[in-house]
């Protein structure tokens, strides 16, 4: 089994779907940081069988929580400080989400008007529905 | 401000003061007639819509006020590729109110959070038209004299029309409210209109033939069947007559039941029963214009005793 060292400060972000980290670590902005990242994809688990971990030395408030709420608020968040978990960050899903994904709707206004933001609301926490914020089409892909 | 994106935005309070203005407006039309002097609304149609544009430049003028606007986008600076956003700020300077329509759901809602005045959803694409349901809601509220304790027929085209589902929303406000939905298989209403009635605890049925059911009903609302919405031509024909709300279906029907339909009708309902008192689908209309007059009045803080 492959091993990969403690980091000393920052966070981790464990119970990460398997297949999943990739695209989290873009949609986190993980690529821009200037810091030690470890992407450790399908590793064993009893809860989930596979999952993938992110290893991220750097400050947790470089982190969007929101973003990564809303993308999957299952996700642990643990933070690291002189290589011990110092905090759990619990995840919640965002009441809205700005710019993260784009209305598909080709009829809405978002796909003419210029500067326009994507805006996404939570509508309906219980089945973890959002629409967007113009014409409330559902979000059907969180990335 | 206030403005107008969709039906929810007023509570039900709000909307029994604002018919109550309404039916006053009805009453005392004279009353009224000089209450928007000095005041402009623009109609702003990025697409055409002859019998909403109409109906809001009538309101206006009732009111004593006056109108400026364009009626397609052609016509407006759209067409040079100016933003939504942009006209209403502009606009904002010209006019004290702005009635909008767009073929893009969720234009107003821009026009909305950029502008200095008082903006009103006009019909956004296939998503709201909320001047259409307070119509739908007036002239129940007027001719039945409540909105609850109905059971309400919806007819017709159940899968796309807009001011269907727009109206059964505004309905799950009131109590004891209970749905028929009448649709040929291929037009049935869509699964979360449904999840949502069923979330709410709100009685409805779905049935295909208009005949079994109208004995029930306190009201129907007619929609038309539209040949383009059928993949085959038989399935078109076999249906379509079901849907066609005629002299010998109506007699089955109570005597207080009301007809209303969006407008305009087609062939769905036959102009022999036009003079039934139940078809009140042009007093709609007229309500329409009423109930346009006390959305200005209201979005404008103008009172008049």
């Amino acid at each position: 089994m492959l091993n990969v060292g403690k980091i000393e400060e920052g966070f981790v972000l464990d119970h990460i779907k398997a297949g999943e980290s990739l695209a989290i670590y873009e949609h986190l902005g993980l690529d821009k940081l200037d810091c030690t990242v470890a992407i450790i994809k399908n590793a064993r688990s009893n809860a989930m069988g596979k999952k993938d971990i992110l290893k991220v030395e750097c400050d947790i408030e470089t982190l969007n929580l929101d973003i990564l709420g809303f993308i999957d608020h299952t996700i642990t968040v643990n933070v690291i400080k002189a290589g011990e978990i110092v905090e759990k960050r619990k995840l919640t899903l965002p009441k809205m989400i700005k710019n993260v994904v784009k209305c598909k709707n080709p009829r809405c206004i978002t796909s003419i008007e210029q500067g326009l933001p994507h805006v996404f609301v939570l509508t309906d926490e219980k089945k973890e529905i959002y629409r967007c914020q113009y014409c409330e089409e559902k979000c059907t892909e969180r990335w | 401000m206030r403005h107008l994106m969709t039906p929810m935005d007023f509570s039900t309070k709000e909307l029994d003061q604002l018919f109550d203005v309404a039916n006053d407006i009805e009453k005392n039309p004279a009353k009224y007639a000089k209450a928007c002097e000095g005041k402009k609304l623009a109609t702003c149609f990025y697409e055409p819509s002859t019998r909403t544009r109409l109906s809001f430049e009538a309101a206006m003028l009732n009111l004593g006020g006056q109108i400026l606007g364009f009626s397609d986008a052609n016509s407006s600076s759209a067409s040079k590729g100016e933003s939504v956003a942009d006209t209403i700020r502009v606009i904002s300077c010209y006019a004290d109110i702005c009635a909008m329509r767009h073929p893009k759901e969720g234009a107003p809602m821009v026009a909305a959070s950029k502008s200095a005045i008082p903006v009103i959803n006009a019909g956004d694409g296939g998503h709201q038209h909320p001047t259409q349901t307070l119509t739908d809601l007036l002239t129940i509220r007027s001719l039945k004299g409540r909105l609850d304790n109905l059971t309400i027929g919806m007819c017709g085209d159940l899968k796309f029309g807009r001011t269907v589902h727009s109206l059964i929303n505004a309905l799950t406000r009131y109590d004891k409210i209970k749905f028929i939905f009448i649709s040929p298989e291929e037009l049935k209403i869509p699964s979360y209109v449904k999840e949502t009635l069923q979330d709410l605890g709100i009685e409805y049925e779905e049935v295909i033939r208009l005949e079994d059911k109208i004995g029930e009903l306190d009201m129907l609302y007619m929609t038309r069947v539209q040949r383009e919405r059928f993949f085959n031509e038989e399935d078109y024909v076999r249906l379509k007559d079901f849907y066609i709300l005629d002299r010998e279906k109506l007699d089955m029907a109570r005597p207080d039941m009301l007809v209303l339909h969006p407008l305009p009708r087609v062939n769905e309902i036959s102009v022999e029963v036009d003079d039934d008192p139940r078809a009140v689908y042009f007093k709609q209309a007229q309500y329409g214009v009423y109930v346009r007059m006390a959305l200005i009045l209201r979005l404008l803080g103008i009172e008049v005793c």
